[in-house]
C-alpha cells in the first residue's frame, strides 16, 4: 500500500481489532456487541477498503472492550473470516481467527414458532448444531428445523 | 441397549436395535391375548396434549397386557395445564409418580425437552408435525414380516408429507436399510421439509420426489399412503383438481407388481377407498394390529431390558 493511501485511523491503546469482516457486515458486528456509540468507548468503523483475502473487508476496532465467548461465536456467524487481534500498549497481543462452533446454545432463536424453545415461560434455551459451514446452516436440536445464514442473520440482528 | 433410554425419534435407533425389537415383537404376538406379569407393579404415564385414540389406547392396552399400571390425561384442559402450568412442571410430576412417561404434544421437540427433564424414560408418541417412531415401528414391521428383508425394495409414500409426522418417521425409517429406491409422491405444496431432504442425501438414500402416484405405481413394492388435510393447502379448492392423484384407486392396481404391499397409519379418510380393503395387496389392517405387540415389546424393553 502507497504511504498516502493508508487509511487515517488511529491506533488504539488497549481493545480489540475486529479485521477481515466481510465487506458490509462492520454495522452487523457492532450490533450484535450491543454497541450503539453512547457507550463512550472509542470505536473506529472502516468499511468496504480492499483486502488480498476478500478482495473488500470491513474492520472494526473498539478500545477497551474484551469479547466474551459467546460475542465471538455470535461474531462467526456473521462473520466467518473475521480475524480478531487484542490490543495492549499498542501492541497486538494475540491474533486469531474465529470458527464457528459445532454446537451454539441461546444465541439466537429457531425461527419455527412451533418449536418448544419459542414457547413462553418453559425454562430452556434454544440449541442448534452446524451442518454446513459453507454456505452455512444450522438444525435445532429440538425440532429438526434448518436455519440459513439468512435466517440466523436475521435473528442475531433483528433485522 | 433398551433399558431405561428414551425413544425421541427413530432416527436414534439403529438396524441393530430395530432388530431386537422386531425379535422381541415376535414373541409378543404370541402372547398378545394373555395377561403378563413382567410390568407388575410398574406404573406408565400417559400424556396426551392431543387428541388420540389408536396410539393412546394400544400403549394403555400394552401395558395392561404385562401386567403393569397406567396413569394419565388424555385432556389437558381437565388437569393444571388448562391453568397455565408449563410443560417442564407437567412432567417434572409424571416423573415423581411414574416409571415411564408416553407423550403426545403439538409443539415440536416437545418429547425431547421432556426426556431431558425426566428421570425416567420418556416414549414420543408424536410431536406437532416432527416425530412418531412408534408408528414408523409398526410400519418398519409389518414390512419385514411381509417381505423378510429390506433388501432391493422399492418403496412409495404418498401424501402429506410435509405436515406428517408419521410419513416423515417412515421416511427416516427407510433411510436405515438398503432399499433400492424411495419415491416421495405429493402435491408440491406438500412436499418433504428441507431437512428431512438433507437426511436422505446424508444418509445416502437413493429417493426421487414425484407429483403423481401413476407415474410410479408399477414400480412398488410398498405404498405408504398417508391422508392429506385439506386444510394444510394454501387454496383448499385447490384440493378438489388433485385429490383424483393421491386417491388409490382398482386401476392403479391393475398397473401394481403382483407382490405390492400398501401401508396406511390410520385413520384414513378418501385418500384410501374401502374397495381396496378386499385385494391382496391391503395390508393395513395387519399393521395397525401390530400396534399393541410393538409397544408390548418396547415397554417391555425399556423397563426390564433384553434378559428374561
Amino acid at each position: 500500500m502507497r504511504r498516502d493511501e493508508r487509511l487515517l485511523v488511529s491506533k488504539i491503546q488497549d481493545g480489540t481489532v475486529i479485521d477481515h469482516i466481510p465487506a458490509g457486515n462492520a454495522l452487523y458486528v457492532l450490533k450484535i456487541l450491543g454497541i450503539t456509540g453512547r457507550e463512550g468507548l472509542r470505536v473506529a468503523v472502516v468499511m468496504n477498503v480492499e483486502s488480498k483475502k476478500l478482495g473488500k473487508k470491513d474492520i472494526v476496532k473498539i478500545e477497551k472492550l474484551e469479547l466474551k465467548k459467546d460475542d465471538v461465536n455470535k461474531i462467526s456467524l456473521i462473520a466467518p473470516t473475521a480475524t480478531i487481534n487484542i490490543i495492549r500498549n499498542y501492541k497486538v497481543v494475540s491474533k486469531s481467527k474465529v470458527s464457528v462452533p459445532e454446537r451454539i446454545e441461546g444465541l439466537f432463536s429457531c425461527i419455527n414458532p412451533r418449536c418448544i424453545t419459542n414457547q413462553p415461560r418453559e425454562p430452556l434455551k434454544s440449541k442448534f448444531r452446524l451442518v454446513s459451514l459453507s454456505p452455512l446452516k444450522m438444525q435445532c436440536e429440538y425440532c429438526g428445523y434448518i436455519m440459513s445464514h439468512d435466517e440466523i442473520l436475521r435473528q442475531l440482528t433483528g433485522g | 441397549m433398551f433399558k431405561g433410554r428414551d425413544i425421541v425419534t427413530i432416527i436414534d435407533l439403529t438396524k441393530e436395535e430395530l432388530e431386537v425389537l422386531f425379535e422381541e415383537t415376535d414373541s409378543m404376538l404370541k402372547y398378545k391375548g394373555l395377561n403378563l406379569r413382567l410390568l407388575e407393579g410398574k406404573i406408565m404415564a400417559a400424556a396426551f396434549f392431543e387428541p388420540s385414540t389408536r396410539t393412546r389406547f394400544s400403549f394403555e392396552t400394552a401395558m395392561l397386557r404385562l401386567g403393569g399400571r397406567v396413569i394419565g390425561f388424555s385432556e389437558p384442559s381437565r388437569t393444571s395445564i388448562a391453568k397455565g402450568e408449563t410443560l417442564a412442571d407437567t412432567i417434572r410430576m409424571l416423573n415423581a409418580y411414574s416409571d415411564l412417561i408416553v407423550i403426545r404434544h403439538s409443539i415440536e421437540g416437545a418429547a425431547k425437552f421432556a426426556a431431558e427433564i425426566a428421570d425416567v424414560p420418556v416414549i414420543n408418541a408424536g410431536d406437532g408435525t416432527r416425530h412418531h417412531p412408534t408408528q414408523a415401528m409398526i410400519d418398519l414391521y409389518t414390512i419385514k414380516r411381509n417381505f423378510e428383508s429390506f433388501d432391493g425394495l422399492e418403496v412409495g409414500v404418498l401424501g402429506d408429507l410435509k405436515y406428517g409426522r408419521a410419513a416423515t418417521s417412515f421416511i427416516y425409517g427407510m433411510s436405515k436399510y438398503p432399499i433400492k429406491h424411495l419415491y416421495l409422491i405429493s402435491p408440491p405444496q406438500l412436499k418433504c421439509r428441507n431437512e428431512v431432504i438433507e437426511y436422505l442425501k446424508f444418509t445416502g438414500t437413493s429417493f426421487t420426489e414425484v407429483e403423481k402416484l401413476d407415474d410410479v405405481i408399477s414400480e412398488l413394492d410398498v405404498l405408504y399412503v398417508t391422508r392429506i388435510q385439506r386444510e394444510r393447502l394454501p387454496d383448499p379448492a385447490e384440493y378438489e383438481k388433485i385429490r383424483g392423484s393421491y386417491r388409490v384407486t382398482l386401476n392403479h392396481l391393475k398397473e401394481a407388481r403382483d407382490n405390492l404391499i400398501i401401508l396406511h397409519p390410520l385413520p384414513r379418510t378418501d385418500e384410501l377407498p374401502n374397495e381396496i380393503d378386499s385385494t391382496k395387496h391391503a395390508k393395513y389392517f395387519e399393521q395397525a394390529g401390530y400396534g399393541v405387540p410393538i409397544r408390548m415389546a418396547l415397554l417391555k424393553l425399556i423397563l426390564v431390558g433384553e434378559e428374561i
